[in-house]
């Protein structure tokens, strides 16, 4: 964009800088020249000095002074600042002036060098005859200087050179032409840098000493324009704390001056330069908060300077300006690291440039509307003699005339005239979408989404007016779903009216169409007459005719549009447009509800699609159709009306298809779900529901899974937290609010019609083949195929059964590991109705506990659902809990075989081990037989036959064994010996014959052997008889490897006599035997105590008679004396 | 004295929302509408501290050129947004704050009315008036 009268002249807005030109390098032919300048300008970084330079020829001619003014007294200043003042100080009038000069100290003619480098400083003097500036000579030299005061020649010649020239020592430098260029450039600026800066702060003081000859009635403007100097040249000089105090003081001298119409502009002019330059050092100097009050009090003292009212439009566009100014600066100031934040940051200033933009807008809207015959007056009252003003903000037909009364009306009002048509010409949109999309650009950057919005629905509004159609929709459709989530209808609304606006201007179908769709919606707050005059619009477009012109729109505009519009119509209108409407809020609502969440597979599967339409009149749809995720399903769903013959024929099919605003309509649909979708899900996935015609132009609504729009879920929450009473309605109808959702259902198998029982005796006994019979009996009406049973442990329960659970459909075997827990999908056959069928399972238990055991039976029947024709298959299952239990408990002791209870038994001593076998189940038990397997170290004393064999055992009875064993000495064994094992075969009583029988395994415990020195063991008769002879032969055995030392002895007994040697002490040899021989003769009957036999080994003081006692009997059952003739009987007792 | 009222839901949907010149509503209802921006920011650094220290006042959102927009929100989320003209230079912080107080208490009568939805848009008399004795005393 080319700069605007609104605009700030560049040279307010750059960084002012020193000012200093070069004379005497050659750039161009002589390299040596051109790469001192290069050095001088190029890659000037942050940390060089402020300088500007300039190449100029030795001769050139600088701007003229003009002549001290030596009284103020006359003179009356004409303006506030010329135009070309800034310029002048940063462009044109040198702060310092260098000669440039190739001159060696030991140059052969250095004479004529010198004079000619007089001469040169010369010129440059001529022509800046009058200013104060600085004049320095630079001498480029080729050889490397001597360290200072080395070199007698140069420091003698300098000083020669300094007198011809006229310049004191410090304006006079070296340049060696060496490696180190930068170096020495850097030294030199940095000189040249002092040199402007003095001559700045002289122009301040001269400018300074101005000000005693001022006087406040006829020079107010001088004050202005001597403040603005004076920190301007303060910012030349760099020093920008006494700029801004300046500048401060020139803002409130601005506002002291006599403000008049005439004269206005001028000082808002100013008054802006003055305010830049604040806000600019302010921001500068990082106190950005200064910035923003001063730039809030000029906005507030400005505010209300408007000026002529003819051109009120200028005070907008120069309130714009400010603006959009501050805004710039702030940003700069960002990217230098300042931190803006949500509340103030340039986005704000932009958005209110914009504000007066658009103010600007309008006003020009309204003061500059005139007739076209009206012509730009000649000649042209803007035009200068030199195309630029010579003061800033001054009206060209009236420079320099400070009189508030208007000299000439005629010329103020052509001059007036040619403002207003040139603002006419003038692309404001344009304008106003820069200012706007900057402003977007800032509240993007902090976090004001909805700002953003707003603002986008501002330029979208703005490049309608501009008619470019198709940014303004791009715009707006961008936005609109944001006020759409937040539910801000009225905003939305106003929205789509302007969006619709542009599709009509734009003949754009689909957009028009779905817009307005939209607008005719429930979350549209049109009035009623608006709404049916968009559905009349609306019904024309689908039956390819043009629609009736939007309402306010441009009539040019419109124009364009209808042709538009006729060409589509001779395009004899096609197409189908298919909206996805989960992303608006549509005119018309849908709900999906299937009848149940579940189906059974031979039960028709039924779904209601409500439909309501929130129009103002009555609508005719064409077709409604439901897509399923298994497509098969949707030919089921559809209704379609070929409206072309309804409308002939009128029957009542015309009127489902037409939709009663406000009115809920439900649309029942009936299929019967496919047997292979047992088990899984039907879902709606989509919903269409088709206005006009499919052959000519239609448009789809499609409702994506079970209805529902942008809107609807708010909606829905809000009627579930309801607890209004909805009034009652007819039983046809329902309330709209009261529709579930419900888009999904399973399809379910048949319910089965057979019953399936179990028969068993639990419990079940530990590792027996416990039989389940398994009754199944069809109470289907017609035969059912394919009857599979599947049977076991019921799966997901602990591991470890399904390692010890076995099940077989064969009784008569044992099962073992390779048996599965759970027997799938046995075939069984077909069952007749009625008919039923026995199948016996039998289960092996390996352990003791509760299982859960299923019985699943499958089968397949033929069915009919509404006069189709499908195979079901249904099933029935059925689970029982079987508790396992040990058959018996086996109880194993060793006795002695005096039946006394033995710790330990003694190596090669007979003993007794005795089973005892108790039935713990509640059946009877048949013991088939029963086994003792001996471990090596034990041997039989005699036969090892069974003695239960066969026995029957009732619950808690008990069959005990005993068998007579004995065990060598094997030394010391740690936890005894093993015994052997007890095999018990079995089964139950009631088992039939084949039933296998089970073997029990019982492991006999270890037992503890221990030596003993010597064993005895007595012969004696089972009983005696009062008075007869009872002979007793005890057997003493030394069982160590020792010649044993025995004393014996044999106490008295009250019921005995006896003879034999009562006491003796003798010695038994290792392994041999002695035996004693008694002969008793009982004196009493009954159970006597015999004469008990003490024995005492000397070596052995451990062995007592108390073991002894273990092994010897001490007892005997005395009979009495019997008569003779009775000695038969009594023996036979 | 407040030329624009606003009550929006915690959903930041509007229930309730008047503006005294009525002519130019659409201009407060994106005033309101934007001023959200600045709620939620508050909002947000607030949930931060301690639930029971908190201020429901949120004082100026943000001034524009014309008119000054003040926020408030209630525990449960409940926003109240007030414009002020931006020349009514008589309205301190403590009078903005009574108002709102007097505003919420409004606010929590419509609530206590069994016959009202929460979530429902305002349609209280006794609200209506109340907010119109906020907004007359100007015009």
């Amino acid at each position: 964009m080319s700069p605007t009268q609104w605009d700030f002249p560049v040279e307010l807005c750059c960084r002012p800088m020193a000012f200093v030109t070069l004379t005497g390098l050659d750039v161009v032919y002589n390299a040596v020249h051109r790469a001192v300048w290069d050095a001088f300008c190029a890659n000037r970084r942050a940390d060089r000095v402020p300088i500007s330079f300039k190449v100029l020829p030795g001769d050139h001619e600088y701007p003229k002074c003009r002549p001290k003014r030596t009284s103020y007294e006359w003179y009356i200043p004409k303006g506030i600042l010329k135009t070309g003042w800034m310029n002048k100080h940063l462009n044109l009038v040198p702060a310092l002036v260098v000669v440039f000069y190739e001159l060696d100290w030991d140059e052969p003619q250095w004479k004529e060098k010198q004079s000619e480098c007089a001469t040169r400083v010369e010129i440059v003097r001529q022509s800046l005859q009058g200013r104060n500036t600085k004049v320095a000579v630079v001498l480029i030299q080729k050889k490397t200087p001597l360290p200072p005061g080395e070199d007698v020649i140069a420091s003698e010649r300098a000083a020669a050179l300094c007198n011809a020239c006229e310049l004191s020592g410090k304006s006079l430098f070296v340049l060696p032409h060496t490696d180190h260029l930068v170096g020495y450039i850097i030294r030199l600026e940095n000189a040249f840098y002092e040199h402007a800066q003095t001559y700045y702060y002289t122009e301040i003081r001269r400018v300074k000493s101005h000000k005693e000859f001022l006087n406040k009635t006829t020079h107010q403007l001088l004050f202005v324009r001597h403040q603005f100097k004076i920190a301007f040249f303060s910012e030349l000089k760099q020093d920008t704390q006494n700029a801004l105090k300046n500048y401060r003081t020139a803002y409130n001298l601005v506002h002291e001056l006599r403000a008049h119409e005439t004269n206005i502009l001028e000082i808002k002019t100013m008054a802006g330069f003055i305010n830049y330059k604040i806000c600019r050092l302010c921001f500068q100097h990082n106190t950005p908060l200064d910035a923003i009050a001063q730039f809030r009090k000029h906005i507030d003292l400005c505010k209300k300077k408007i000026g002529s009212a003819e051109l009120s439009f200028e005070h907008a566009a120069w309130m714009s300006k400010q603006f959009q100014a501050f805004g710039d600066l702030f940003d700069e100031a960002i990217k230098l690291g300042l931190t803006a934040i949500q509340t103030q940051n340039p986005g704000f200033y932009y958005q209110q440039a914009a504000y007066y933009a658009q103010e600007r807008k309008q006003l020009t809207k309204t003061l500059c509307n005139h007739e076209a015959t009206v012509i730009y007056p000649s000649p042209d009252p803007l035009e200068t003699q030199t195309g630029v003003l010579d003061f800033y903000g001054q009206r060209s037909w009236r420079q320099g005339v400070l009189s508030f009364d208007l000299s000439d009306p005629e010329k103020e009002k052509v001059g007036v005239l040619a403002i207003q048509l040139k603002e006419r010409s003038v692309v404001h949109s344009e304008i106003i979408i820069t200012l706007l999309s900057n402003a977007v650009a800032q509240f993007k950057k902090y976090k004001c989404p909805r700002m953003k919005s707003h603002l986008m629905v501002q330029m979208g509004e703005e490049y309608y007016y501009a008619k470019d159609y198709t940014k303004a929709l791009k715009l707006l459709d961008y936005v609109m779903c944001d006020y759409r989530s937040e539910g801000w209808w009225t905003l939305l609304t106003s929205i789509l009216t302007t969006a619709l606006k542009c599709a009509y201007l734009m003949a754009q179908l689909k957009d028009y169409i779905t817009y307005s769709l939209e607008l005719l919606g429930r979350a549209s707050t049109l009035k009623d007459e608006q709404k049916s005059r968009i559905e009349k619009n609306l019904i024309s477009v689908l039956m390819n005719e043009s629609p009736d012109p939007e309402p306010d729109c441009d009539i040019s505009a419109v124009k364009t549009a209808q042709k538009l519009w006729a060409d589509r119509v001779s395009l004899a209108g096609s197409g189908i447009f298919t909206v996805g409407v989960q992303h608006f809020v549509p005119f018309v609502q849908c709900k999906t509800k299937f009848h149940a969440p579940s189906f059974h597979v031979d039960v028709p599967v039924q779904l209601d699609i409500y439909l309501k339409a929130d129009c103002p009149h009555p609508i005719r749809f064409s077709k409604l159709c439901v897509s399923f995720n298994n497509q098969e399903y949707n030919q089921f769903c559809v209704i379609e009306e070929a409206s072309k013959a309804s409308e002939v024929l009128e029957n009542l099919n015309q009127e489902k298809m037409c939709f009663v605003p406000g009115k809920t309509r439900k649309f029942l649909f009936k299929f019967v779900a496919k047997t292979e979708d047992v088990g899984k899900k039907i879902e709606i996935t989509s919903v269409d529901l088709i206005l006009g015609n499919e052959t000519g132009r239609c448009v789809v609504l499609n409702w994506q899974g079970g209805g529902g729009d942008a809107a609807s879920s708010q909606e829905a929450l809000q009627a579930s937290r309801s607890f209004k009473r909805r009034p009652k309605l007819p039983d046809s109808e329902v309330h709209w609010d009261s529709i579930v959702i419900q888009a999904s259902t399973m399809i379910i198998t048949r319910v089965p019609n057979i019953s399936v029982r179990l028969r068993h005796e639990p419990p079940a006994l530990m590792n027996e083949m416990y039989c389940l019979v398994v009754t199944v009996q069809s109470h289907e009406k017609t035969q059912i195929r394919d009857v599979k049973l599947t049977a076991g442990l019921k799966p997901g329960q602990d591991a470890n059964l399904t390692q010890k659970t076995h099940v077989t459909l064969h009784g008569a075997e044992l099962c073992d590991d390779s048996h599965p827990a759970l027997l799938t999908d046995v075939p069984v056959g077909e069952l007749h109705p009625g008919e039923q069928l026995e199948k016996m399972l039998y289960v092996r238990c390996g352990t003791v506990g509760s299982r859960m055991f299923l019985v699943f039976v499958s089968y397949l029947i033929n069915t009919t659902v509404e006069d189709k024709e499908i195979v079901c298959r249904c099933h029935k299952d059925e689970t029982v809990t079987i508790e396992t239990v040990f058959p018996f408990d086996v109880a194993v002791k060793f006795v002695s075989t005096k039946f006394e209870h033995l710790e330990r038994v003694y190596a090669d001593i007979p003993f007794l081990l005795m089973t005892d076998i108790l039935s713990a189940s509640p059946w009877a038990l048949t013991i088939v037989s029963s086994e003792l397997q001996l471990a090596p170290s034990m041997t039989p004393v005699d036969q090892l036959e069974s003695q239960v064999n066969r026995v029957v055992l009732q619950t808690g009875e008990s069959a005990s064994e005993c068998f007579c064993l004995q065990c060598p000495s094997l030394g010391n064994v740690e936890g005894g010996v093993a015994t052997g094992r007890y095999i018990i075969s079995w089964k139950r009583t009631s088992a039939m014959g084949n039933t296998p029988v089970i073997s029990t395994v019982i492991i006999l415990p270890h037992v503890i052997v221990e030596n003993i020195p010597l064993h005895v063991n007595a012969d004696l008769p089972s009983f005696g008889r009062v008075r007869e002879s009872l002979p007793v032969r005890y057997h003493l055995q030394n069982k160590t490897s020792l010649v044993q030392d025995v004393e014996i002895s044999v106490e008295p007994s009250d019921a005995f006599m006896f003879s034999g040697l009562k006491q003796i002490r003798l010695r038994i040899l290792p392994g041999t035997e002695q035996e004693m021989l008694y002969n008793f003769y009982p004196l009493m009957a009954g159970y006597q105590q015999l004469p008990s036999l003490n024995v005492n080994l000397l070596r052995f003081p451990n062995f007592t008679n108390q073991l002894l006692r273990r092994f010897i009997p001490t007892s005997i059952f005395v009979k009495p004396q019997g008569r003779l003739v009775d000695e038969n009987s009594i023996a036979a007792a | 004295m407040a030329v624009c009222i606003a009550v929006i839901a915690k959903e930041n949907y509007p229930l309730y929302i008047r503006s005294v010149p009525t002519e130019n509503e659409l201009k407060f209802h994106y005033m309101v509408h934007t001023s959200l921006d600045v709620v939620d920011e508050k909002i947000s650094a607030l949930g931060k501290a301690l639930v029971d220290q908190r201020e429901l006042y949120l004082g100026l959102l943000y001034p524009t050129e014309d008119h000054k927009v003040y926020g408030y929100v209630t525990n449960s989320k409940v926003k109240f947004v007030m414009v002020v003209d931006a020349s009514n230079t008589a309205l301190r912080d403590n009078e903005i704050r009574s108002m709102f107080r007097k505003l919420h208490n409004s606010y929590t009568d419509v609530m206590c009315n069994p016959f009202y939805n929460p979530g429902d848009r305002i349609h209280s008399r006794a609200f209506d008036n109340m907010v119109t004795s906020m907004m007359i005393q100007v015009c």
